[in-house]
């Protein structure tokens, strides 16, 4: 309890500092600063923590630097700490995250920030904070074409694989368990272990979100053997994580986003990344109803 | 750090159940891997010093094969690998209705792995018996069986507990590795429990904890193994016996 009083008054005593800091960014003294803003200062860098095959969210390009939309996103928020801290030179070091890992190693000062490919849950806010929804999307199914699959229903008697450690993994056991279905799980690693095992036939579908089935297909050797089918079976909305109780750096990601959503700029970086897709041309996809929305409540104003 | 401590997540359900059955699979994957690498061990250990130079060159070629090849890498090549190359059928077999696929590989790769290293211990064992007592062996007309049951083995075999105790340990260790193909064990219970409940350092600090309570049973038990096939006046019974 002691710990937790502590850091709420250090966010409130943040949340002063920031508005201050709003006022004049570029003349912050240094003992205003405190959680990550201060130890970027202190370390002279700042942590992403980034996805290896989230496509087109956050992966590893061609050219084996980690790209794509959350960190075009994080780059803008970099650009604002920067400015912040008055250090144009700030180093930027990119360290791979998987969902197993990604939380840990927020919770430890590994990284500063993440941008994956993230639902923003309630249970993992008791462990860390997250900026206004970027994406949404939802868990279906990937299967091979001509497989006869089109709900979960149909898997039965079969096998499916799920990334442990995704939200995908428990809506499909909880559907699982709920139907009294008789579907064979097996567990794996990451996206691109589970697009491998359904492309080796050792199971007959993979779960995941929708978005990111789409972009595991522009990946594969032969796009028109796999097709995603079903129901969105969740709600998942993305956003970017950062430590939490610690609402100046929260804030200062928060007005970075804000300030894109308002400016329109959004959909230029989306539009960048998703229409079409960087792995293929013939994948498009246009923001939904829902996301723009999310995109105009977001927008606060300055 | 910053970080919500809650050490009773463990003793909840379903967390305390997982726990359990991540131990009962990692000590299943470990004892079935041992069978196979004890025993193929044994078997490539004295094949690399027999007399016949075909046997010798083979189980030359699979120590260092197995050996050289890091274990991780080897599991890859059992599990996704190795049934691409056989023919369609048995390759759907092996990935379908193999019983436990992910089990199952992981204990063969684990065992065969283990088992090169095994062979090299046992080598080591029968090569520290000085040369006289095979010449003095067959001088008194034993066949080479009979030489290596009578005069070699039991003598190598209680020289290398020690090394062995090692490599006995090092199994239980290594099955860890079994999660990258989908087995639910002691370190995959842990990452489960990890991504429901977000308290990651109190999973993982429960795994090691039994981890290292495995590992030490282990050793108390070998010990033991150790104490009753001492040989007196051998170096394996200790100085000043």
């Amino acid at each position: 309890m002691f710990r937790r009083t502590h850091w709420i008054r250090h966010g409130l005593l943040g949340a002063f500092a920031t508005a201050a800091l709003g006022l004049a960014p570029a003349t912050a003294p240094a003992q205003d600063l405190y959680g990550t803003l201060a130890k970027i200062d202190e370390a002279g860098e700042i942590v992403i923590g980034h996805r290896e095959t989230s496509i087109p969210f956050s992966w590893i390009g061609n050219d084996g630097q980690p790209q794509g939309y959350s960190v075009d996103l994080c780059l803008r928020i970099v650009d604002a700490v920067k400015e912040t801290l008055d250090k144009p030179d700030l180093e930027v070091r990119f360290v791979p995250v998987t969902p197993q890992t990604r939380i840990p190693l927020m919770a430890n000062g590994t990284i500063d920030i993440e941008c994956g490919s993230t639902t923003n849950k309630l249970s993992r806010q008791e462990q860390v904070a997250y900026l206004p929804v970027t994406f949404i999307t939802g868990t279906k199914l990937l299967v091979k074409t001509g497989s006869g699959v089109e709900t979960l229903e149909d898997l039965s008697g079969k096998r499916i694989a799920l990334a442990q450690g995704t939200t995908n993994e428990r809506v499909i056991k909880a559907a699982i368990e709920a139907g009294g279905l008789d579907v064979d799980v097996l567990n794996v690693k990451d996206h691109a272990e589970g697009f491998l095992s359904l492309e080796t036939d050792r199971v007959d579908a993979y779960s995941t979100d929708h978005i990111l089935l789409l972009g595991l297909i522009t990946r594969s050797r032969d796009p028109q053997n796999y097709q995603v089918v079903g129901d969105f079976m969740s709600y998942d909305p993305y956003a970017i994580m950062v430590r939490r109780d610690d609402s100046a750096f929260q804030l200062l990601g928060t007005r970075v986003l804000a300030d894109l959503f308002r400016s329109g700029e959004i959909r230029e970086i989306y539009a960048k990344w998703f229409e079409p897709f960087p792995t293929s041309d013939d994948v498009s996809e246009p923001p939904t109803d829902l996301l723009e929305a999310a995109w105009q409540l977001n927008a606060l104003p300055e | 750090m910053q970080y919500n401590w809650n050490w009773g997540i463990l003793l909840q359900d379903p967390y305390l159940g997982w726990l359990i059955s991540g131990v009962g699979w990692t000590l299943a994957v470990a004892s079935a891997a041992w069978i196979i690498a004890f025993s193929l061990g044994s078997i490539v250990g004295v094949a690399r010093t027999l007399p016949n130079r075909w046997l010798r060159g083979a189980a030359t070629a699979y120590v260092e094969l197995f050996r050289n090849v890091p274990l991780l890498v080897q599991l890859f090549i059992w599990y996704f690998v190795v049934p691409e190359l056989l023919p369609d059928d048995w390759g759907r077999w092996v990935k379908r209705d193999l019983p436990l696929p992910e089990y199952t590989t992981a204990v063969i790769g684990l065992g065969v792995y283990t088992a090169s290293r095994v062979a090299e211990q046992v080598r080591s064992g029968i090569e520290s018996i000085s040369r006289g007592q095979s010449l003095a062996g067959y001088a008194s007309g034993l066949t080479t069986a009979q030489l290596y049951r009578y005069v070699l083995l039991p003598v190598a075999y209680r020289l290398i507990v020690p090394p062995l105790t090692s490599e006995f340990l090092t199994i239980f260790k290594n099955s860890s590795l079994a999660l990258t193909i989908g087995v639910l064990e002691l370190t995959a219970q842990s990452r489960q429990i990890t991504e429901y409940t977000f308290q990651g350092f109190e999973a993982f600090t429960a795994a090691t904890v039994m981890y290292v309570v495995i590992t030490l049973t282990v050793t108390a038990g070998m010990s033991l193994v150790e104490r009753r096939a001492r040989i007196p006046g051998f170096i394996a019974g200790g100085a000043g016996r």
